[in-house]
Parts: C-alpha cells; structure tokens; sequence
C-alpha cells in the first residue's frame, strides 16, 4: 500500500508542473507587452524597462518559467492590477466562501445522488428508475446560470410570503454580522499576523463558526442564504452521480458473486447493502472527485448570480476589468487543489479496495 | 455460369443475419429516449433552416417607434386572450425592444452552429492527437498523452475561460476556448479503439503486403474505432452549446446583438424579478438542446456499441 501511495504521489508532480507550464504560457499570450497590460497609461518605455528588470522579463523564458516556478512555490501568485494586492491575500480572503459552496453543493449532489442512483438500480425499469433517469438526463442538460435565476425568481419573489421563502443574494441578511469566534472567545490576537489570518480564514467558513461559537441564529441564516446557490450548483454533479451509481450498482448486481449472497439466503438488505453497494462504490467515489471540476466552474456562475464574493465571483469581476495576473492565479489555484483533491480520491481506493491495499 | 456466380455472391450476404448498421437502428428506434432526442433535435434543425418564415421580425430591429410595444413587456398571445388590438410577441419584448420569440428562434441557428463547428474543430484535432498517439506509440505517445493529461488537470470551464480571457471575448474566441479543452475527450476515445485494432490480423496483413502507415490507419484501423467517436461527438454538441452560452452569460462570447441564448441571458438578467420571461425562454432553449444531444448520444451508444449497454 505504502508503494502504492508513493507512486501515485510521484505521478501528480508532472501533471503540477505542467499546469505550471500552462498558466505560465497563457500570461505570456496575452495581447501587447506585460508591463502595458500592467500599469495601463502609466507605461513609458523607461518604467516599462525598470519593470521587465524587476520583474525579471528581460531574462530569457526558461528563466522566466523558472523565476515563475519559485515564486508560487513560496506562495507568492502576483499582484493584483486592480487592487494592487498580492494574490495570495485576496485568494485567502475569499476562498472560504467557494468552499463553503462549493462542499454544500457536493454534499447535496452525493446524499441525494448516490441513494437515487441506488434506488433506480434495485427498482430497474421501475417508475422509480424512469423517473430518476428522466430527472438525471434533465438534470446534465440544465444551464447552472439559467437554473440559479429561476430558482431565485421562483423562491425570492413568487413564494416570498410564504415560510419556503429563500434569499437571493449575499450571504447573510442585512444587518447580521458573523462575529469570527476568536473574537467571541476573546482571544487576543495581533491583528494582520498570519495566526490571524488562518484563524480568519475559517471564521469566513460561517457554518463552521457558527457551530464552534453555538450561535444558531446564525447557522440558520447561512444556510437559508446558502441553500439556492448551492442547489443549482448541485443539479449538474447529482445527475451525474445518480447515472454514475445506477449503472455502477446494475454492473455490480449481476455478478455471480451476488446471485451467490443470494442463493445463501441473505437477505436483500444485507445483499445489496454489504455485498454489491461496497463494490459499486469505487467508480461513484472517483466520479464524485472529478465533479468538484464541476463545482469549481460552476462556482464561477453561481456566486455571480447569487452575489456571493468569493473566488469565483473575483474571477467574473477579473475578466471584467481585465485584471489578467487574477485570472492566472485563480486558474493555478483551482487547478492545484483540482489535482490535489483527485490525489486523495485515487489514495482513498486503498482504504475501499483491499486489491489495492495488498497489492 | 459467370451469371449464377455472381448472383450467389450477392445473394449470400442477404441470407446471413443483418448488417451491423441496421441491427443498430433497429437498437436505436427501440429506445424511447433516444428517439425523444432525435425529434427534439430534427425539430431544432427544421427550425434553424426555416428561421426567417417561422420568426415574425427580424431578430435585431428594434420595434420602438414601429410599434406600440412595451420596454420588456411580457408575452401576449391572441389565443390565450391578450387583447387583439395589441400586437403579438409570444415570448415578450426584450430590454431593447425586439421580439423575443424571433430572437429566440435565430438563436437556434447560432446555438447549432457553435455545437457543430467546436465538435468539428475538437474532434479534427483530438483525432490526429489520439491516432498518431495510438499508431506511433513510443515517446511521441507519451509526450501527447502527458499534454493531454495536464489539459484534464484543469476544470473544464475555468480553462475555458482563462484561455478566452487571454484570446479576447467573442463567439470564435469561445468556440475555440471550448474546443481546445475537449479535446483530449475524442483524442483518448480513438486511442483506445485504436489500440484495440491495432494488432488485429487485418491490420498485421496490410502491414504485411506493404500499405504504408496512413494508410492502414485510415482505411484500416479508423473506421473500426469510428462508433465511440460519433457518441462523444454527439454528447460534446451538447456540451459545446451548454458551455459556449456560459461564456457567452460571462461577457466572454457572443456579443449583443447576436441572437446567442446565453447571452440574450446574461443582459436581462438583472432584470429577472421583472421581466423574468426574458430570462425563462433563452434558458429552455438551451436546456433543450442540449438534452436533445445527450439523449441521442446517449441512444446512439446502445445502438452502436451494445456491450456499453447496461
């Protein structure tokens, strides 16, 4: 297992520096000179010149890339044209609020996805299985941004009286402010240092600080405000995971060692259950992985929709102003914990596979 | 006797089961779903063809002045009693005064040109990555794949939109965004089949009687890989449209005043708690579509290739 886990580490770092190579190239594509793109009007040819030293740009572009290469390793993405801040800062800021989204909507897509896909499975060519079919089919086929103003019309305004009632933006309501638990706790903490920024970092994950601080008012009205994006965000996943598992499960329910478990006289609880559900799981759990690609695309139009400022929403208002070095950083980001997360899917297979683990 | 040779020799194959292409369209039109999506799409096509008679203006005059219409004024149709000396917009009038309905039917043409050209472009290329990948094999195989492997490292739309935003928004720019990040899909897909055929006796003997490499490949090996290539193709239409009109939501593809559904979307959709018909009907057109493709797709993979069939 141990070599297995070695391996599949070392094969993640190609594909890293790959996607170094590609966010490294898109920079250099831009239209016009980097240092035109950067300070705009302010360019004259002898800024334009202390800038390329600086930056290092009149170097040759292997040295670039490399200079490039060091400089996200200590986590250092650039500098924002529009607010003149490191990337890094604004990616910390505003992260938590794509993860919070993000980790609800996946959520939602799996607890409802995997039990439909079950369901349809064991009920084959039932209504059920139809149904849920129909449903997914729809469901893969829905445009995010479309279905997010939809269900913001449909529950803002058509049932805005009534208790299903939802809002359609922010992230809470007006008024309302998450005091961070370090602050509730009074802990002391120097402000700006980097102890303050981690713990900042999840007091921005509301749910999570309204749970350690035992504040329900406050886990109500984040979760009433993260419902609708979330929902939408989920559609397109959870049609995909209910597809995923029904024809994973219906592989899986034909085999000889099922009918065996069966002619037993197991019951069809522990058959399907303990039997065929723990082996269909494998392709579900590698599904789920690659949906938060998914996710993190459909955040994109979701937190733009729904007013939620978090790294998708930076990325919108990024190609708006044509704020390029953003655009670079977000797409690096992503892209990493992308590849990351996929990493930890396919280390998760030792845990749900003992062919895997032994071998 | 020359006669009855040749009579026999026609007459043999007839006898035998059915060709493979009619055992599959017979798959095919047993499947509700997958016809269900080739009425959607046939009705699509008719549609886009036959724009300008089934579309009562013209998708960008603007009727202020002409007319006396309303700023987004919501549907009325005669027959569901709107008042007959009003005149007649079946989907309602859009922020600047045109017919939302003939929009909405131009953009079909659109819609459809942006899935069959993005497939088109993704699929000449993924096809030449995949089958010189497949065929050569060796170091030029693994340096494509590993480039292909870092594409997929990307979620599919964020690539999208960082290499549009470099490129500069428009609808070629989009289309071509879209294509370059789908590729690796039809490249790994005729990779496989062709790794599959490849040590297949038939290609061995054209190897043996000396046709040279692009030969074999494309009279021997592509065809047999050909089936799984037109599902992806199909299910990637839909997938082109449903992600070109995101770009297009995003400020990065069609520009107003093309009639493109996305971005008809995306400029009245400030406006959705007003006038949401203006975001309602764009919004089903894309939706339908999209899940016209995916259900033939879908349908033609049973029909095509029966041991995907569940």
């Amino acid at each position: 297992m141990i070599k297995y886990i070695i391996r599949r580490l070392l094969s993640a770092i190609p594909v890293l520096a790959g996607v170094l190579l590609v966010t490294f190239a898109l920079a250099r594509m831009i239209p016009g000179d980097p240092c035109t793109a950067m300070l705009g009007e302010k360019a004259t040819p002898d800024i334009c010149a202390r800038f390329n030293r600086e930056k290092g740009l009149d170097q040759p572009i292997p040295v670039q890339f490399g200079i490039y290469a060091l400089d996200v390793l200590r986590g250092d993405l650039g500098e924002s044209i529009r607010f003149r801040r490191p990337i890094m800062q604004i990616l910390v800021e505003r992260l938590p609020v794509t993860i919070e989204l993000g980790l609800t909507a996946l959520a939602i897509a799996t607890l409802i996805g995997v039990p439909a896909g079950l369901l349809a499975a064991i009920r084959r060519n039932s209504a059920v299985d139809v149904g849920t079919m129909v449903g997914a089919n729809i469901g893969v086929s829905m445009p995010v941004f479309w279905l997010g103003l939809m269900l913001a019309y449909v529950f803002a305004l058509l049932l805005r009286d009534t208790p299903f009632a939802l809002p359609p933006s922010g992230r809470l309501p007006a008024g309302m402010d998450a005091t961070p638990f370090f602050e509730v706790y009074n802990w002391n903490i120097e402000p700006k240092t980097r102890l303050y920024r981690l713990l900042e970092f999840f007091a921005n994950l509301y749910i999570f600080n309204a749970i350690i601080t035992f504040n329900w008012e406050l886990l109500g009205a984040t979760i009433k405000h993260l419902i609708l994006p979330a929902v939408a965000l989920a559609t397109i996943p959870m049609a995909i995971i209910a597809r995923m598992t029904r024809s994973s499960m219906l592989e899986v329910l034909g085999r000889d060692y099922v009918r065996t478990a069966r002619a037993k006289g197991l019951s069809d609880h522990v058959v399907i259950l303990s039997h065929a559900f723990r082996n269909a799981l494998l392709p579900v759990v590698t599904i789920v992985g690659l949906q938060l690609g998914t996710v993190f695309g459909g955040a994109v139009l979701t937190e733009t929709i729904f007013n939620l400022a978090g790294v998708g929403r930076i990325l919108f208002e990024a190609i708006t102003a044509r704020d390029y070095p953003i655009i670079q950083g977000v797409t690096l980001a992503v892209a990493f914990t992308y590849v990351m997360v996929n990493l930890l899917v396919d280390l998760s297979y030792a845990l749900l596979d003992p062919r895997i683990r032994l071998n | 006797m020359a006669v009855d040779v040749e009579t026999v020799a026609i007459s043999l194959p007839r006898r035998t089961a059915a060709s493979p292409w009619r055992q599959a369209l017979r798959r095919f039109s047993r499947q509700r779903s997958a016809i269900a999506g080739l009425l959607i799409i046939g009705t699509m096509i008719l549609v886009a063809i036959f724009a300008p008679l089934i579309a009562p203006y013209d998708p960008e005059q603007v009727l202020l002045g002409i007319e006396d219409v309303g700023k987004r004024a919501p549907p009325c149709v005669h027959l569901l009693g709107c008042d007959e000396m009003q005149s007649q917009h079946i989907m309602g009038v859009d922020g600047n005064f045109r017919d939302q309905f003939s929009r909405v039917v131009y953009g079909t043409r659109v819609s459809l040109f942006i899935g069959f050209i993005t497939v088109a472009v993704a699929m000449l290329a993924g096809v030449l990555l995949g089958a010189v990948a497949g065929y050569l094999g060796g170091w030029v195989e693994d340096v494509i794949m590993r480039i292909l492997d870092v594409q997929l490292a990307f979620p599919f739309l964020l690539l999208a939109i960082a290499i549009v935003s470099v490129l500069g928004p428009g609808l070629m720019n989009a289309m071509l965004g879209i294509a370059i990040v789908t590729i690796p899909q039809y490249a790994r897909v005729i990779r496989a089949g062709i790794l599959a055929t490849k040590e297949e006796e038939y290609a061995a003997a054209a190897r043996a009687i000396g046709s040279s490499h692009p030969r074999i490949l494309f009279r021997h090996i592509l065809p047999n890989a050909i089936s799984p290539l037109i599902v992806q193709g199909t299910l990637g239409i839909g997938i082109a449209i449903l992600d070109v009109a995101a770009l297009s939501f995003l400020g990065l593809g069609a520009q107003p005043p093309t009639p493109e559904w996305g971005s008809m979307l995306s400029s009245e959709r400030n406006q959705v708690f007003s006038a949401p018909h203006l975001v309602f009907f764009p919004g089903m057109a894309i939706m339908l579509a999209v899940l016209g493709f995916n259900l033939l797709g879908d349908g033609l993979r049973d029909a095509l290739d029966p041991r995907l069939k569940q």
